[in-house]
């Protein structure tokens, strides 16, 4: 009777291990408590250009500090411009003025590309849930190879007619 | 005449193989599918849980604890050529809850549980207790082999849990306090490239899928091995060679599915 119970214990323990590895991983690997946090934010529609390789989840941010997140990515049929939707949490920021401009840069040379914000000067008007930043006040991605193969062609150029 | 004969060997071997998956099916719907008896089920349950569970979590500890200190270690010295040393958190968190933890999980859960149900079964039958249980009226399937592998498929995501816990600490140990990593620039970076849904239950779901397949084929090797001490050997073999094939086979096509297409 002494081993069963033993046994059970151990059992139990070890269960208590596997969920108490499980919240571990939860809460200190995958930052599952910031994902609570970023759910209620206003969403904001911007247009782009040219998006260059920005993916969903990439980081929105001002001045260097993370404000949101993209959610979505679509292109408009109309006019064939890229639609980004993203997520800013109000926490973190919640007066944007309307004539905020949005900028697609990339971190580093080789990194991620993400949205970076530049607040405008009105002081009545906010962004609010559902705001577009329209093309006027975007700047798409600047494209590395597109710049390279201007330069090559200028060069050229200026080679031919010096 | 010996093309016909290659052929005839070819469609022997199959209808053998597709044979037995066939009677592994049945063996397993036999064993699982009835009435459940919860009360002597769940103690049975219980006994089985420590001898497959709890025994193999001084391995799996183990090696986890080596393996993330290996990767700590690796990992620091590629990347601080190129100055990225902060991104260690990201790249041990994620190279073992996607892929080692389930993985190395199984395949040392292969070796240390598989084969030891497999050779108690085969034991078991070549000493004729099973038909023995028979001639009582017990079905040994029900009472054998069910216990065994819901045993099998419960510790297998708590151990492959307790495995990435315990390797992220290796790493974080040689990472943070031997190498000098920022410890808040290794959990930062860690927390922005993992997820939970994408990563952590994804590794969850193998996990589970891998217990599955590692006690299926524990079990049906158990109970169709040729009942002599050559054939309980062969059959604890088989067992460890099939299911680390069949694990690390699975494993492609698991991660092929759930991270392939971005």
């Amino acid at each position: 009777m002494m081993k069963m119970r033993t046994v059970e214990i151990t059992v139990g323990a070890f269960m208590i291990a596997g969920i108490a590895s499980l919240l571990m991983l939860a809460l200190q690997v995958s930052g599952l408590n910031n994902f609570f946090r970023e759910e209620p934010g206003y969403k904001v529609k911007a247009e782009f250009a040219n998006i260059g390789s920005l993916k969903v989840k990439a980081k929105v941010s001002l001045g260097g500090v993370a404000v949101g997140r993209v959610v979505q990515i679509a292109l408009e049929p109309q006019t064939f411009n890229a639609e980004v939707w993203m997520s800013i949490d109000p926490k973190r920021v919640e007066n944007l003025p309307i004539d905020t401009r949005a900028s697609i840069l990339t971190a580093g040379l080789l990194g991620d590309n993400y949205i970076s914000l530049t607040p405008g000067f009105s002081e009545t008007e906010f962004l609010k849930e559902g705001d577009v930043i329209p093309m006027g006040s975007t700047d798409s991605a600047v494209i590395l190879e597109q710049l390279i193969s201007k330069f090559l062609a200028g060069q050229a150029s200026s080679n031919k007619n010096p | 005449m010996l093309l016909v004969r290659r052929v005839h060997a070819l469609g022997r071997v199959g209808v053998l193989f597709l044979g037995d998956m066939g009677k592994a099916v049945l063996c397993l719907c036999h064993a699982l599918i009835g009435k459940p008896d919860w009360i002597n089920g769940f103690k049975r349950l219980v006994n089985q849980l420590y001898f497959v569970g709890v025994l193999s979590l001084v391995i799996i500890v183990l090696s986890a604890l080596f393996i993330g200190m290996v990767l700590g270690l690796q990992g620091y010295t590629i990347l601080v050529k190129f100055g990225a040393e902060h991104a260690l958190g990201q790249l041990i968190a994620l190279s073992l809850v996607r892929e080692l933890g389930p993985v190395v999980g199984a395949l040392l859960f292969a070796g240390r549980a598989g084969s030891a149900v497999t050779a108690e079964i085969a034991l078991m039958k070549s000493t004729e207790q099973l038909s023995a249980m028979e001639m009582m009226g017990i079905d040994p399937l029900r009472r054998v082999i069910a216990p065994r592998f819901w045993a099998g498929q419960i510790s297998m995501p708590v151990l492959a849990l307790i495995f990435n816990c315990v390797a992220v600490m290796g790493g974080y140990i040689v990472g943070v306090d031997w190498l000098g990593v920022d410890s808040g620039a290794f959990w930062a970076n860690m927390q922005s490239a993992v997820d939970f849904q994408d990563d952590i239950v994804n590794g969850i779901i193998k996990s589970v899928v891998f217990g599955t397949v590692i006690m299926w084929i524990a079990v049906f090797q158990g109970i169709e091995c040729v009942p002599t001490s050559e054939g309980i050997g062969r059959a604890t073999t088989r067992t460890v060679v099939y299911s680390s094939l069949a694990i690390l086979g699975l494993d492609f096509f698991l991660t092929a599915v759930m991270f392939g297409v971005t």
